[in-house]
């Protein structure tokens, strides 16, 4: 009974909760799902496990570090590990992901360095990473706009007879601007294989989704553009797992785009520039812990004999020796040359850039004693 | 007299406005509940209901939509678009629909509105969170441009936009927003499209924008240890453009600087410039000098970012070189 009163919660009230594919329930308990087929055994889905564990652990550890100082400021992503691991790993290598801001958990568990990863934040670089090396475009602060980079990406790898895929990461937020519709419809119109992954997380900063969409069953509007659309429980890293894995191939094989809408919440502040105790009662928190992505994971491997104690410790002591050596790479930070003030501006420098890096230069010249 | 941060005229500013006409009312992302981004229409929700204060999903053209529509029913709306950068987001609406509709109906439509936002550098929001985009406003023939750089100024000012009867863009300076000032108790209204000097000199015009002008008088407090005495002026008001107020103090000094925070190209100094020059050439005793942003985004990391917003040294030292 209070499983199917939290699943109304999360479908806004709206929805019959069948409407939400979840292959494990918030009680660690496997289920089928004929709509979602998850083709990895307890053994292989471990993996989802770790990179939660290390995920959740770094995500930590950097909102310590904001409150530290060492980061300007910060997007947590806690409560949507199984959002943020589960797609990732559903990539191919060649495959391309489309981030935002919320996606430093995601980003690392493509293999981003943690440090490479929290680059804006910590304010030393716009991108820290390689995008080409990564497969991940840079994040884009203007929300949604990363949606149509994805689709004419998908596109123009469709063209060259590749079976490279794009995964657009969206919040529900997100899906109230213009270039969210023009990408669904374009990615409708043109076939792209395009994923659009949207974490419905119920805010955006303040704004509670009752209030950003009229249906508030965002994966409704897939039927609207033509383009398949599931709506899963965001908390269960199976069910992302499984739903981009599925669209992924659909993608490749020359289907076409899927939506898929992950019902989840964001635990935390919008960022720790933040206050939320302003516009939302924390006792709401406590029904989304209860549907924890990682403890129903844990529960279900141990469950199935692939996880116990020991592991479980090697594990969390592998995370936190990875947040140890963030808190001491970012500690460690080396200065960056003021000159880079004029760098990549243009494939090369104007002669006014010219000019006026060597205004500068002169200026720091004259500055040192 | 009240003590009021830049962030807390703000708020002032509405209320004011609110409370006098019933027809003014706020829109945008986060301005309810949330009370701004930046903090800056705190408590304006409690006190005028959602009906006149109204948060929206996250979309620009939405929101300017909506106000443009609002103000042709003969509503008085300020739309907030939170960073100034997402002005591009909308600027078919800001651009080729506000800003012409007076003109191209034959003044039979006027859209008396507002919109607020979010502008500038020195924040560490990155390039595209940090850009000061006046001068891509001041480009559209039809749009008035305000950019205030003290709380007095932000409730004067942003009253006499929304009694304005064109499309007023109203830049607030997101490092200005701690900032505090006393403003004087009841009714503050001031006029667009007049400068304000904030300091008196005969050697030199520095005329500076929004969080520039503490920084000239920064400089001029510099300069005047070394006995050289330069004229603030506070711009606030890009369009129109109080030509006469720079114009007279040149005429006095013999010496121009522009002090700007957008990047080089086409600041709204080079306008300044090019006016003075061709009014006011047998007054120059020396070039005009553009203080600005080097022609570059805004980097993400901080001691970058300070590089590369004109700092006081960096415009003493323009002055001291060329006068000194
Ligand atoms: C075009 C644009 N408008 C507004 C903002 C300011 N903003 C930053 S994050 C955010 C909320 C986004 O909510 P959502 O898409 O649900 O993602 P979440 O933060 O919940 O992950 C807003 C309004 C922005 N960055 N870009």
């Amino acid at each position: 009974m209070a499983d199917v009163a939290v699943r109304q919660e999360l479908a806004g009230g709206s929805l019959p909760a069948r409407d939400i594919l979840t292959l494990l329930a918030p009680s660690g308990v496997r289920r089928e799902d004929p709509a979602l087929e998850c083709d990895l055994d307890a053994g292989a889905a471990a993996r989802l496990w770790e990179a939660m564990v290390i995920g959740r652990r770094l995500d930590r550890a950097a909102v310590a570090l904001t409150r530290q100082g060492e980061l300007g400021v910060y997007a947590s992503s806690a409560g949507q590990e199984a959002c943020q691991v589960g797609p990732v790993l559903a990539l191919d290598a060649e495959d391309w992901m489309f981030p935002t801001y919320r996606e430093t958990v995601a980003v690392v568990t493509r293999g981003v360095d943690p440090v490479e990863a929290l680059a804006l934040y910590r304010g030393s670089a716009h991108c820290g990473f390689d995008p080409r090396a990564a497969r991940i475009a840079p994040s884009a602060t203007p929300i949604a706009t990363q949606a149509l980079h994805a689709v004419g990406f998908a596109m123009a790898a469709a063209r060259t007879g590749s079976s490279v895929a794009a995964l657009a990461f969206l919040g529900d937020g997100a899906t109230s601007e213009g270039d969210a519709h023009e990408a669904l419809n374009f990615a409708g119109v043109f076939r792209a294989p395009c994923v659009f992954f949207v974490q419905n997380n119920g805010w955006a900063i303040s704004v509670p989704i009752e209030h950003q969409a009229g249906n508030v069953v965002l994966a409704a509007r897939g039927a609207a553009y033509g383009i398949p659309a599931l709506r899963i429980d965001g908390n269960d890293v199976l069910a992302t797992y499984a739903a981009t894995r599925a669209a992924l191939a659909r993608a490749r094989s020359g289907g076409g785009p899927t939506l898929i809408e992950a019902v989840t919440y964001r635990m935390e502040a919008h960022t720790t520039a933040d206050d939320p105790s302003r516009y939302r009662e924390a006792a709401v928190l406590d029904a989304w812990r209860q549907r924890d992505p990682l403890a129903r994971m844990e529960r279900y491997l141990r469950d199935a004999g692939v996880l116990d104690d020991a592991r479980v410790a090697s594990v969390t002591a592998e995370a936190d020796e990875r947040a140890a050596r963030l808190r001491r790479a970012l500690q460690d930070a080396a200065p960056l040359d003021p000159l880079r003030l004029f760098d990549h501006v243009y494939s090369a420098p104007t002669p006014l850039l010219e000019r006026q890096r060597a205004q500068l230069a002169d200026e720091l010249s004259r500055m040192e004693p | 007299m009240a003590q009021l941060t830049y962030r807390e005229a703000v708020a002032r500013g509405i209320t004011q406005e609110m409370e006098r006409d019933p027809t003014v009312l706020l829109i945008g992302e986060d301005v309810g509940a949330a009370g701004g981004a930046f903090k800056a229409t705190v408590g304006l929700l409690e006190r005028f209901g959602p009906a006149r204060v109204r948060d929206t999903p996250i979309a620009e053209q939405a929101i300017i939509g909506a106000a443009m529509g609002a103000a042709m029913t003969g509503l008085r709306p300020i739309a907030e678009i939170m960073f100034s950068d997402f002005f591009a987001v909308c600027w078919d609406l800001v651009a080729n629909q506000i800003a012409k509709t007076r003109y191209m109906t034959n003044g039979q439509v006027t859209l008396p509105l507002v919109i607020r936002s979010g502008n500038g550098g020195g924040s560490r929001f990155g390039a595209q969170h940090s850009q000061s985009v006046e001068s891509w406003a001041m480009a559209i023939p039809g749009l008035k441009v305000v950019a205030p750089s003290t709380p007095t100024d932000v409730v004067g000012l942003l009253a006499a936009a929304v009694r304005d009867p064109d499309p007023v863009l109203f830049f607030e300076q997101k490092s200005l927003y701690a900032t505090k000032g006393e403003v004087p108790d009841g009714e503050v209204v001031d006029e667009l499209g007049t400068a304000k000097v904030v300091r008196q000199g005969s050697d030199a015009t520095i005329v500076a924008l929004a969080a520039m002008v503490p920084r000239a008088v920064a400089a001029a407090s510099e300069l005047a240890g070394e006995g050289i005495e330069a004229t603030v002026i506070d711009l606030r008001s890009l369009v129109p453009l109080d030509v006469s107020t720079v114009a007279a103090s040149v005429a006095a000094t013999g010496h121009l600087f522009t002090v700007e925070e957008n990047p080089r190209l086409c600041g709204w100094g080079a306008e300044l410039t090019s006016v003075v020059a061709d009014e006011c050439f047998y007054d120059l005793d020396g070039p005009i000098v553009r203080v600005t942003t080097p022609h570059v985004p805004l980097p993400a990391a901080d001691a970058l970012e300070d590089l590369a917003l004109p700092s006081p040294s960096l415009i003493a030292d323009t002055v001291r070189r060329r006068i000194g």
